[in-house]
């Protein structure tokens, strides 16, 4: 058979229960359904353990680890790697990318994904090259912060390649890895690429720790995949650039300047756990990180122009050696604003602290914050957490990152991530404490509030009715023009900054692959596949969370109340609005009035397989 | 005529490897990031060095080949080479006091930049993106280029204090 267009070829199987690895490949019909990343892997998910979901422990041996490609990947700007697997958070599928090299060595090394199953004995590394997949040592690894992992992967890999064959210098691998937050399990760890690079959403990086897999290394030589149309491809790249290019303020800014103006101007930022949304400290503004601490002011990824990161460091003072990026606004929000932080010194330390132990600097970062509030509120004591922890204490927060990723004392608890630590919490306090949890199915929120419907991204449904809970990269509008968006993106596997019309982003498509793919054909049949597949893994969830449906298709109870502060004062998301747009987007996927894909939906988008474990929910 | 170089200024570099990619569609006619004669080392994130051939004044690289498969272009003053007399011994990377010639990875032949005759299209990318990490400039020889052929790694090393002061000794 000849290899579908855009396509390495072959994906890298690895059992690492018992040490075997082996090449598969997928059938077209496969590919082209459900293209790469995000969509490929959940219906690798279905075949492998779809049958018994429920019964699959995301933290289990049972589980899959995935890292996809798509066919997009590094020869459309912003080559990116899609992870997923049955999320230890929301029991359900995210396919949670992340910028990286590691993406087109993989792809350069003949290989589109890698998909690994079963746990090692003891720490591992996996190593892909042209030869194919190695198993390798990694105890002398484990338990490393994330630069330390990174100098010695460095050298390492490139000594192993250089005795296996000399060719001049080689250059350094790609990679993926896990700080300790995610070796010791903690839920919503992110896997790691680069510095402060992160598969976020989803909790995989804990996928990882389970499986004893530290990282995943790739060095590929050849090309890029073969195309359809090379020749409009090249074109294509061309203008891709050009749009990219133009983009002059977001080229400079980045989503570093974001800290402050997200808050002064739209009111949509979490401050103090989501207390309130809005602030005016402008001595977090963008040009305060800008001038004092940006050593690389355009800083990109793989085949990007738009280098949407800018080098940080601390050069002086106490947090003296702090190297992260921007923050991006996610980080200056999560660890900055919303721990009551507001000095960019520290917000860069924490940040790159989080960074570091591997932690998401949105969920992990959120968790910190729910415990700050239970703090305020006395749930929380200074017995509890061996510490004071005050909004704004730099130090504190430090301490409690720490705590967490090590799995320390209380930290143990929260370790969990939000939504199970205020299940556990509530019952050891005997206080609820889930109004102070913000998250979605087990997903904690972006840094992008409802309250004010002012933010550019987040509105009503965005995240109450998403298959990815509180992932603001996926975010929901009505459930057509998302599909051709984020949906798309993150399974074709770019990076979504990588911002040209989408028109241009379908003839790259088309011109890849050779599939007759419009943006309406993507919206009525792949997209809606993708999505209702995940909304059944989603309902399906377990062992340990089932979501109900509609109660848990919503916004947390805090994103109702209005907000206390700031120009949008008094303002708050609409009940009644989301009822209605709910059951609008439900309907306009195909699925009942409680959000359960309907037989005619599943034949339509030749989801058939599903109907047996549908028909049980209906 | 005056000959030509190319000016690295590393700072500048953003790390976008578009360089590679313009490089490897004009020599491969498609992105091949590792056959490209110019290749962007990150030898920790954030320090990204573009690794090209710099042009000596002594042209150790030619000295070193034991079957003449490697000249220089009179009027760019590039390397060129002859791919079907190179055994793909490695004497050029070698005498290279950068380590800047590599095997291809299709044919196994020594690689070098060529200054694409004269119009380096990785100058052109670079430039239309705004960062001219990468220039090209009408100079004649200087012995200053041949410190310009130095390990990746060393210069990160560099680098990496320039930007980051004390950390910057202990992130590679």
């Amino acid at each position: 058979m000849m290899t579908p267009r855009g396509y390495a070829g072959k994906f890298l199987d690895i059992d690492l229960t018992n040490e075997k690895i082996t090449n598969t490949t997928f059938p077209e019909k496969d590919l082209e359904q459900y293209f790469g990343g995000r969509g490929l892997a959940a219906k690798i998910l279905w075949d492998r353990i779809g049958e018994k979901w429920r019964e699959v422990d995301p933290l289990g041996p049972d589980n899959l680890f995935i890292a996809l490609g798509g066919p997009m990947t590094g020869i459309y700007p912003g080559g990116r790697i899609c992870i997923s697997g049955k999320s230890p958070v929301s029991n359900g599928t995210v396919g949670s990318t992340a910028s990286t090299e590691f993406a087109h060595e993989l792809r350069t090394a003949g290989y589109d994904g890698v998909i690994v199953s079963g746990r090692a004995e003891k720490p591992v590394y996996i190593m892909v090259t042209e030869e194919g997949g190695e198993i390798k040592d990694a105890s002398h690894l484990w338990g490393t912060m994330g630069e330390e992992t990174i100098k010695l992967l460095n050298k390492e890999v490139t000594r192993v390649l250089d005795s296996k064959k000399e060719i001049g210098l080689w250059k350094e691998p790609g990679m993926i890895y896990v700080g300790p937050a995610g070796e010791n399990m903690v839920r919503n760890a992110c896997v790691m690429t680069k510095l402060c690079h992160a598969a976020g959403y989803g909790g995989y990086g804990s996928l990882m720790g389970s499986k004893n897999l530290k990282a995943i290394v790739a060095k590929g030589r050849g090309a890029l995949p073969e195309v359809y149309a090379p020749e409009a491809v090249k074109l294509l790249w061309k203008r891709a650039h050009e749009h990219l290019i133009a983009n002059d303020s977001f080229r400079r800014q980045g989503t570093g300047y974001g800290g402050w103006s997200t808050a002064t101007s739209y009111s949509s930022e979490p401050v103090r756990n989501w207390q309130d949304e809005w602030h005016d400290e402008r001595s977090f503004g963008g040009p305060m990180f800008e001038t004092r601490f940006w050593v690389k002011k355009k800083w990109s990824d793989f085949n990007c122009t738009t280098n949407c990161m800018k080098v940080a460091c601390v050069k002086s003072g106490k947090w003296k050696g702090a190297i992260t990026d921007n923050p991006d606004y996610e980080l200056q929000a999560y660890c900055g604003a919303n721990f009551g932080v507001f000095d960019p010194a520290e917000n860069i330390h924490l940040s790159a602290l989080i960074d570091n132990l591997g932690h998401s600097g949105i969920g992990g970062a959120n968790t910190m914050g729910f415990a700050a509030e239970l703090y305020q509120r006395g749930i929380l004591t200074e017995e509890d957490l061996g510490f004071k922890l005050e909004w704004g204490d730099a130090e504190a927060f430090d301490k409690i990152a720490r705590l967490i990723a090590y799995r320390e004392g209380i930290g143990d608890v929260l370790a969990e991530g939000t939504y199970r630590a205020a299940l556990k919490l509530t019952e050891m306090k005997g206080v609820d404490c889930m109004p102070y949890a913000i998250h979605v199915k087990g997903i904690e929120i972006g840094a992008h509030g409802t309250r004010s419907d002012a933010d550019f991204l987040a509105h009503d449904i965005g995240y109450a009715v998403n298959v990815q809970g509180g992932d603001h990269t996926s975010i929901v509008r009505d459930g057509y023009h998302e599909l051709s968006g984020a949906v798309f993106a993150d399974s074709a596997v770019y990076c979504s900054f990588a911002r040209t019309p989408q028109e241009l982003i379908f003839d790259y498509a088309k011109a890849i692959t050779g599939y007759p793919l419009t943006i309406e054909s993507w919206r009525r049949e792949n997209g809606p596949r993708i999505v209702t597949l995940q909304k059944a893994f989603l309902l399906l969830g377990g062992p340990d969370v089932i979501w109900e449906p509609i109660k848990d298709d919503d916004n947390p109870e805090r994103f109702y109340a209005p907000l206390p502060t700031g120009p949008f004062k008094g303002r708050t998301t609409d009940r009644k609005l989301v009822e209605r747009r709910r059951l609008a987007y439900f309907e306009t996927l195909g699925w009942d009035d409680r959000g359960i894909p309907t037989k005619e939906t599943l034949n339509r988008l030749d989801l058939g397989y599903l109907e047996k474990s549908m028909t049980g929910l209906r | 005529m005056t000959s030509i170089w190319i000016v690295r200024d590393y700072e500048n570099c953003s790390g976008c490897r578009r360089c590679e990619l313009a490089c490897s569609f004009h020599h491969e006619g498609w992105m091949w990031p590792e056959a490209s004669r110019v290749r962007v080392f990150m030898p920790f994130p954030g320090v990204e060095v573009p690794h090209l051939c710099a042009q000596c004044d002594d042209y150790p690289c030619v000295e070193s080949c034991p079957v003449d498969a490697l000249s220089v272009d009179a009027d760019t003053t590039a390397v060129i080479v002859d791919r079907d007399a190179c055994t793909s011994c490695g004497a050029c990377y070698r005498a290279c006091p950068g380590t800047v010639p590599f095997l291809h990875p299709a044919d196994n032949k020594a690689t070098i930049c060529d200054l694409c005759g004269g119009d380096p299209e990785c100058v052109k990318v670079c430039k239309e993106a705004g960062y001219n990490c990468l220039r090209l400039v009408h100079e004649g020889m200087s012995p200053n280029r041949k410190l310009f052929s130095r390990n990746p790694i060393e210069v990160a090393k560099d680098l990496a204090v320039k930007m980051f002061g004390e950390k910057g000794e202990e992130v590679i």
